[in-house]
């Protein structure tokens, strides 16, 4: 069973064993806009929670990326790098940025479970 | 927060509004700026610019003498219903505002930026001494509808209108109010400004879009303008630039190059002597952004300008910026390096403008 959690930078994360899958979710797309440039973190670089781990960037601001967990980069998704506008489209899905083999676990106590992220978008929009 | 005329239709329209200059204005509506962008290139786009000034100066032959003191192009030889691009300058050339005249039958209309009107205004009226009547309309509404399909859907509604040439406009009758047409825009694309009264305004706009045409927010007319080589005051135009240093020198009057104006000694010497700065377009070697206040560096890491417009083009497809650059640099395919995050990306000086329009192509 896959488990999906959400940060306060407004990251999604999927975790499958002992690797999450991190994206932005819908609700950080529809703040930015049109994204139109995405840079990823190195493959096989290790990152620490809430360090920056890429960037994208809409027609009219570039915004930072950051990692909610700890660990090594052992996957980036090219497809978004070729065409960003993946991210506007599908991106809790298939428009994920990064793999992490995580170095903590028990990181990801401090996420949000679903119900808590709607509510968290929905105060911070306001 | 001021509002214009069309605040309503904006808000029925899905607009995300953002204060500009002490409007409410909309930055983009549910499209977004890439579609929004694009249905202009290839459609045509309404864009409200009612936040900018319409100064309307009235006189006679002795205002065009006396405006010629202040603006460094030939008036006299302008014609009832042209335009001209002009500049408001200080003494040493720096600009206060970038502008269009146009020669009207009871003097001349002066379009302002919305950021610089009432500071344009105060300006003025204290250089013409109080002499003639000054207006900045507030009952005014400004519509730009621009893009290839522009003129069909004008046409449509004002036939007439479709005989007006670049930089050209005239009074055209709609519903029996006056409305003031100029052939001109700020995206680099044929279409329209129409000054128009506020409570005819929503009405007119509806039935543009009826028509066929859509709102198109800020942020698609400011990546318009950019991928056009056009400039945003307060961003590529300030009072520390002068029009030579912003490689818009073809606005100057070479004919009244010996006339007295403000700034028009440093003028006259940055004309014939050239300038230690210069205006050029960049392009990143990369899909990376240079966006405003990016520092440029030459091969050797010497700092030899900085970057004051950038964005992503969503007609050319590709990362756009406009910067001033050390002269010595500013020829085209100049290799140059701008710091982005830290890293230093390899771009190129590039010509002007990014998005050349094919007008054989036009709807």
């Amino acid at each position: 069973m896959s488990e999906i959690k959400f940060s306060k930078e407004h990251e999604w994360i999927k975790l499958e064993g002992e690797v999450a899958t991190i994206g932005i979710t819908k609700h950080a797309t529809e703040m930015l806009g049109d994204i139109v440039f995405a840079e990823l973190p190195e493959k096989g670089s290790k990152i620490e929670k809430d360090g920056t781990a890429g960037v994208v960037e809409s027609t009219k601001a570039a915004s930072d990326v950051y990692t909610p967990l700890s660990g090594e980069v052992i996957d980036t998704n090219q497809k978004i790098v070729d065409d960003p506008a993946k991210i506007n489209e599908d991106p809790e899905d298939t428009a994920w940025f990064f793999k992490l083999k995580l170095k903590d676990k028990s990181e990801m106590d401090s996420l949000m479970n679903k119900e808590e992220y709607d509510k968290f978008a929905k105060e911070s929009n306001s | 927060m001021k509002e214009t005329s069309l605040i309503n239709l904006h808000k029925s329209n899905g607009a995300k509004l953002v204060e500009f200059a002490g409007y409410n204005m909309p930055i983009q509506y549910p499209d977004g700026i890439l579609k929004e962008h694009r249905f202009t290139r290839t459609k045509s786009g309404i864009f409200d610019v009612s936040h900018m000034g319409q100064l309307f100066i009235y006189g006679d032959d002795i205002l065009t003498k006396d405006l010629e003191k202040i603006f460094p192009i030939d008036l006299q030889n302008l014609k009832i219903n042209q335009s001209k691009y002009s500049f408001l300058m200080n003494e040493n050339g720096g600009i206060f505002d970038d502008l269009i005249i146009t020669k009207i039958s009871k003097g001349y209309m002066i379009i302002l930026n919305a950021a610089c009107k009432i500071n344009d205004y105060k300006i003025l009226k204290e250089k013409l001494n109080d002499s003639y009547k000054l207006e900045l309309k507030e009952n005014l509404s400004l519509i730009a509808l621009q893009g290839p399909g522009a003129k069909n859907i004008l046409g449509k509604i004002i036939p007439e209108t479709t005989n007006l040439k670049f930089m050209h406009g005239g009074d055209f009758n709609y519903n029996n109010f006056n409305l003031y047409v100029t052939r001109s825009g700020y995206t680099g694309e044929d279409g329209f400004e129409i000054s128009i009264p506020n409570e005819i305004a929503e009405n007119f706009t509806k039935i543009l879009l009826i028509n066929g045409s859509k709102l198109i927010g800020l942020g698609a007319r400011d990546t318009l303008r950019l991928e056009a080589g056009l400039c945003l005051y307060g961003n590529d135009l300030d009072t520390e630039t002068t029009p030579i240093e912003a490689n818009l020198k073809w606005a100057i009057s070479k004919k009244r190059i010996d006339d007295q104006y403000p700034g028009s000694e440093v003028i006259k010497k940055q004309f014939f002597s050239g300038v230690k700065k210069l205006r050029v377009g960049i392009k990143p070697d990369t899909k990376v952004i240079a966006r405003a206040n990016t520092k440029i560096y030459n091969d050797d890491n010497k700092e030899i300008g900085k970057i004051t417009s950038g964005t992503f083009g969503p007609s050319v497809e590709y990362p756009i910026s406009m910067g001033y650059i050390d002269n010595n640099y500013s020829s085209i395919d100049t290799k140059i390096f701008l710091e982005i995050r830290g890293k230093k990306i390899a771009a190129n000086v590039c010509k002007l403008p990014f998005y050349q329009k094919n007008y054989l192509k036009e709807i």
